[in-house]
Parts: C-alpha cells; structure tokens; sequence
C-alpha cells in the first residue's frame, strides 16, 4: 500500500512548513508512528510521524524546502510498489485530506460542540521563535549530551535555540560548537554607522505577529475600557497563601488575575468567544491565554480550562507554560485553544497596557504595575495598591456597557479576594 | 624481542620464577604429568620434580585451601583451577578466607598465592563451561584480578601476581592460549592499574579486556572505514582498575563503549560505565554504551555461540549509534 505523506496543516492559519530534516533516508523501513522528518511551521518546529509502516522509498523534498500545506512531501510504500507516478518530482496536492497528526487534534477542542479541529481558525497564537531547537522536548527539557551541555553554559550559548544533530535529535558537542564558530553566540547589539539604515529581515515569528495584529486592528473595532483595581486585599491573601501553601509554586499577581478573569468570564460568557465568518463561536471552555515576551517577540499559550483550576493549578500551569515557550515546547492545543488572553506588562513597571486583541478572540486584557498612589479616600487623601487593567474588546461581539460590566466583576474579584478560593 | 604465543610466555614465567625462588610451588589438577589442561605447565614436573609442580586431587576446594595454607606458611604457591567454572567450587576458600585473611588478623596474616584459571567461551564447550565470571572477582576487596590480552601482558603480568602479597585471580581467555606476539626479551613487569591504549583514536573509546579486546580492535577496523577514529584500551587488570587512563581517553573522545564477554546485567561493563558517569560526566557526548554477552546461559550450538558473544560488528554499531 502506497501512503502519501503530506505537509500537515497545524492550526487554521498555516499555509505552508518547511522541511528542517529528513530523519529517514530512503530504503529505510519505517514504523507506523515513528518520526519522520521535522518541519517548522510559523509557530512551532514540528515532527513528522508515518502513519502507515512500510518503506520509506522516496522524499520529493529537500531539506530546507518551503512547501504548502496539504502537499505530498514523501511516499512510504512497500518495497514493491510502483511509485514512479510520484517520480517526476512535481508538488502535488494529496489524493486524500491530510491525515491529521496527533497533536495537531486537541482534545479540548474536540469537546467544543461549536467547532471541529480541522475547520477550526486558530486563535492569532503568537508563533514560537522559529529557531526552535528540535532537541525540546514536550515537557521543555531540551535533550542534550553533558559535553554539550557544559560547553553551551561556559560560552553562554542557549541550548534552546540549538538544534541537536546527535542521535534522538540530542544536541552534542560538534552542535555547540557549530554554534560557537557560526557566532550564533548570545548576539551584542549591532553598532551601525551613523548615518546608514540596515534592513533588518524579519523572522517567521515577526512576520505572524505583523499579519496577525494587522489583520486584528484592520477587522477588529476595538473599544477600551479601563478602572483601576485596589489590590491591596489581593496582595495579602497571595502573601498568606504563599506562606501557608507548599504544594504548588508561588501564587503571582498574573495569576490571581487569570483566576479572576476566568471566573468572570462564566458570568460573561460573551468575552468568552470567537469571531469567525461572521459568527460568533461562544466557548464552553475557557483557556486564557498569557502573553509571554521572548527574545524575538511573544506568544500568548493557554491555561487551559482556567475555570476548572485553582490558584495553585494557575501558578503551576502559568509557570510550564513560561517554561516551555522558552524552550519552544509547546503543544498545539496550548497555542490554538486559547479563548481570551491576559497580557501583563507589570514587570517592567507601567501603567498600564491597552492590547491588541489576538484574534479570532474578542477580548483582552492589559495590566500594568501594581503601585501605590495617592487616593481620595472619605475626603481624605490616603494612599492605595493600584493596578491599572485596560480591557479591550471586539465592538462586533460587545458593546461598551457589557465590556465596563465585565471589567467590574474582574474588579469585584480582585478587591473582594477570598471569591477566588471558592 | 622473541614472538611467541600466550601459552608459552606464561610457561617461560611460572619456570622463571621457579627458578628465581625455591618457595614457588605450582599445584593443580593434571598439571604435572600431563602437562596441564592448556599446556602451560608442560615440561616443568620433569625439571622441578614432583615437591615443588604437585597433581591434585579433583576438588578445587581443597587445593586452592592447600594454597591458602601453604602461602600463609611462608611458600608462594600458584594454583591452577583449570577454568573459572571450576573455581566457583572453591569460591567460599576465596572469598571468605583467601581475600579476608589479611583483614581480619590486622595484616598479620597474608596469602601471597596465584590463582590461575581459564576463562571465557568460544570452544563450544556448552553452558556449564563457558563462563566468564572474572568480574565475580573483581568484586570482592581483598583480590586483585588480572586479566592479560597479548603475550606481553601474560608475562608482565604473572610476574607482577608472583611479587603481589595479595591473592591474585589470574585469568586467561582460552581462545588467546595460542595467539602469538611479541614479548620483550629482558626482564619486566606490568605493574597492576595499568591499562594499555593499544590503539589510538579520537572519536569513541572501546573498553575491553582480555578475550573482548580482540573483539574491540575488530570493531575498530570497522569504525575506521566509516571514518571514525576508535580508541581501544585494554585494560590489563580489573582490580586495581586504571580509571586514570579510561576517563583521559573519554576526555578526548567524548563517547565510550565499555565490552565484555560477560553478562551485561550486573557486570563488570556497568561498572566502567558507572565509573565514566562518575568521574567524567561533564565530558560526555552520549550515554556509555556496553556490549556484552546475550542474557542467557552460553549455547552449545556453535552458531547459536558465536550469536551470544559480542562481535566487532556489534561493538562498531553501538559506537556509531553515539554518533
């Protein structure tokens, strides 16, 4: 049995991959299941598995090519079969839809009665970096030899943007030094001559995030909303919980955040939604997004069914997800899921922050720094924990008095804390 | 510098030392009269006379307890168990009393005696016969453990094991026997922990030690048609073991393979590559890899054999998998 193997779709959005490696040569036998080659996609570098067992008798791609989604890249056969039709070396459409990968399904998306995977737009996920180092493993440890590893930490070098040459995709010492030789060594800041303008060429990731924020202020009517938030009872209950609660990391501002944003949002149902084709899609579920700023950009992954999860579960899920952007470990479902996004520019001591949404999300949220200011309180001037939340909505979904109410309920909980235990 | 083959460099050792000193006494199972099991003690009952190269009775037992006795006596007696199968019925004699002697009266009491024996499988001698147990040995403190490849180190290292106030398992691979090279003419010794880089390389170092060092080399050759360097070390004795010259050669080689004849579960193969992960660990290009013998009694049919021992072929594939 012939099996065409195709350039798999991985998210609404994605219009074509590029071949990174072919991990099988030809003749090899190939397992059903086994990985077959990597490609990079403009969010994620991404492993190829066979669906069928048999020989891995022809790839019609080089590494390195860019090829559009749905295209046969390779054939696996029986060693008998008769490809020759496949020989010529022309791209070709698959005879039949690409057979989705397992990552490429996620599971919470399947129980969405308002949308399957495969006709699913997926959310304006901002992209991974485009080095992804293949080495990364699901669960963000980056796979690499002790050599390799002592190597890269005493030149500086970031495994995570090393790809691994070594068996297993295992980064191993002539990596690093291919890295260290190639200069890909932690960049200095480029000092160009008065008067002269470099073109600077955008990285895959740029690029989704220049289309994606375009299309989003271009589609999107945006209105803003925005109240200031005493945190000043927050604070303590997440000083009380940090001492008091071991099991699970330390409790962030952000994460009492998300919490109250996702308890909100079952009141609010409305913000919890897609806009796609003219429809709005309301989720059951809600994933909230949080941005997370990478070296060369951001992406927003989900904390997926946020409503189903306490502080302790946020602070644990926020803090993998933290992890793995780094490491471009990320599964697909955490970027595609996500159904209102939270981005907090607190760390670097702002006001606030009013955000683009991410589309097809019909909302968002910009936080800024905690601080303490001077407020009126009873006709006196005291002072407060202020933190500044800039809500963002999608005009076409809401309308200024249902963003200020639902803007409200995240205060609500904020202020009055203790909801965000129950 | 004279060739000569395995078997006769031990032969012109034992006479040597039988020479040298009075108080070498040789005693085994038909190593008089018939000149040994492997020949290597042909001709020296008709020059040394029956006091001093003595036929036992067949019970390994009590002749390596005549050695214990007769060395703890004064004499330095080297005992012949024939093979290692054999010497697991003098085990307790060597474990409990010939390797702890020394400990438990405070160092008052010690047992100079060589313990030779045959080792390893390869003759289709069948499963009761083909062990290779000397990492049993090299387990246990209080004996050193030698374990010779070439002519040279047969020689050098007998002498060594006659000089040592310690027992000495002393164990030859039977299908080195009649292997021949070169062994220096003047007098030397190899002194214990000493390993010998027997082929120099950059890219993988292959651990092996008696019969697997042959096995190793082949897998060099292999390598080398690919294009890959392998550094080969023979390790010459596994107690005292030469770490110092393992964990340099990693060091430059970054992967190693750690070969042997023996079971890979619980052997001395995963000792060396403990050692290597211990001591070298921020060196390391990939894991150690061991190729040793198939997890089952050794096979009597010859191909079935040949199948459970490891091969330069398999040797060369777990290097080239760390690639």
């Amino acid at each position: 049995m012939i099996s065409e193997v195709v350039m798999p779709q991985m998210g609404a959005d994605m219009e074509e991959g590029t071949i990174i490696k072919w991990l099988k040569n030809e003749g090899d036998e190939v397992e059903r299941g086994e990985i077959i080659a990597e490609i990079e996609t403009d969010k994620a570098n991404v492993e190829i598995e066979a669906f069928d067992s048999g020989v891995f008798r022809k790839a019609l791609h080089a590494e390195g090519d860019t090829i559009d989604v749905g295209t046969i890249i390779a054939i696996i056969a029986a060693p008998d079969d008769d490809i020759s039709s496949y020989e010529n070396g022309a791209a070709k459409k698959a005879t039949a839809p690409a057979e989705a990968s397992k990552e490429e399904v996620p599971a919470d998306l399947k129980k969405q009665d308002h949308a399957t995977a495969s006709t699913t737009a997926a959310p304006a996920a901002e992209p991974v970096p485009q080095t992804l180092a293949p080495a990364a493993r699901q669960d963000g440890r980056v796979r690499a030899s002790p050599v390799a590893r002592k190597l890269a930490q005493d030149n500086n070098v970031d495994l995570a943007t090393l790809a691994g040459t070594g068996p297993d995709g295992r980064i191993v010492k002539r990596d690093v030094e291919a890295a260290l030789t190639g200069g890909v060594k932690s960049p200095a800041a480029p000092t160009a001559a008065p008067g002269t303008t470099t073109t600077v060429s955008m990285s895959k990731m740029r690029q989704t995030i220049a289309r994606r924020m375009a299309q989003s202020k271009r589609e999107a009517p945006h209105y803003y909303i925005t109240v200031d938030i005493d945190m000043t009872e927050a604070e303590s209950l997440r000083r009380q919980l940090n001492e008091a609660v071991e099991e699970y990391p330390r409790v962030s501002v952000n994460d009492m955040i998300v919490r109250a944003c996702a308890l909100a949002l079952q009141r609010h149902p409305m913000f919890n939604s897609w806009f796609i084709d003219e429809q709005v899609q309301q989720h059951a579920d809600i994933n909230v997004c949080i941005a997370i700023a990478l070296e060369d950009g951001l992406i927003a992954p989900a904390i997926l069914d946020a409503a189903n999860k306490n502080l302790g579960e946020i602070a644990d899920a926020s803090r993998s997800l933290g992890q793995r952007a780094k490491s471009g470990s990320l599964k697909a479902n955490e970027y595609t899921a996500g159904t209102f996004t939270v981005s907090n520019l607190g760390m670097f001591d702002v006001e606030t922050l009013v955000a683009i949404i991410q589309p097809p999300q019909t909302a968002i949220l910009g936080v800024g720094a905690v601080r303490e200011v001077p407020v009126a309180i009873d006709g006196n001037i005291g002072t407060a924990d202020l933190m500044k939340a800039a809500l963002s909505g999608d005009h076409r979904v809401t309308d200024g008095a249902q963003g200020a109410q639902f803007l409200n309920e995240i205060r609500r909980l904020l202020e009055s804390p203790a909801a965000l235990l129950v | 510098m004279a060739e000569m083959s395995f078997r006769d460099a031990l032969r012109l050792t034992l006479r040597e030392e039988l020479l040298a000193d009075e108080k070498v006494i040789l005693m085994g199972e038909d190593i008089g009269a018939y000149g040994g099991s492997y020949s290597v003690t042909k001709g020296l009952l008709e020059e040394f006379g029956e006091e001093r190269i003595m036929d036992t009775p067949i019970s390994e037992s009590v002749v390596v307890g005549c050695g214990i006795g007769a060395a703890m006596g004064g004499l330095r007696p080297m005992v012949e168990l024939m093979t290692i199968n054999f010497s697991l019925l003098a085990f307790d004699q060597i474990v409990n009393n010939a390797a702890k002697l020394s400990y438990m009266s405070a160092g008052q009491i010690s047992v100079p005696m060589v313990i030779r024996m045959a080792s390893g499988a390869g003759s289709q001698l069948s499963s009761q016969h083909s062990h290779s147990l000397e990492g049993w040995y090299a387990h246990i403190p209080g004996i050193k453990v030698a374990v010779p490849y070439t002519p040279r180190d047969a020689r050098g290292l007998l002498k060594t094991a006659f000089d040592e106030q310690n027992p000495v398992i002393f164990i030859e691979h039977t299908a080195l026997y009649a292997r021949k090279g070169e062994v220096p003419d003047e007098d030397y010794a190899i002194p214990f922990g000493q390993a010998e880089v027997i082929r120099e390389g950059t890219d993988v170092t292959l651990i092996g030690y008696s019969g697997s060092v042959y096995q190793a080399l082949g897998a060099a050759d292999i390598l080398a048609e690919s294009g890959h360097q392998a550094e080969v070390i023979n390790l010459r004795t596994l107690r005292p073991l030469d770490v110092e010259t393992i964990i340099a050669s990693v060091s430059k080689t970054h992967r190693a393979v750690a070969v042997e004849d023996d079971w890979k579960f619980g052997g001395f193969a995963g000792e060396i590559a403990a050692i290597i992960m211990e001591e070298a660990f921020d060196e390391l290009d990939g894991p150690v890899a061991r190729v040793c013998g198939a997890d089952v009694p050794i096979p009597y049919a010859k191909a079935l054999e040949q199948a459970a021992l490891p091969s330069p072929q398999q040797i060369a594939d777990a290097a080239l998998a760390l690639f």
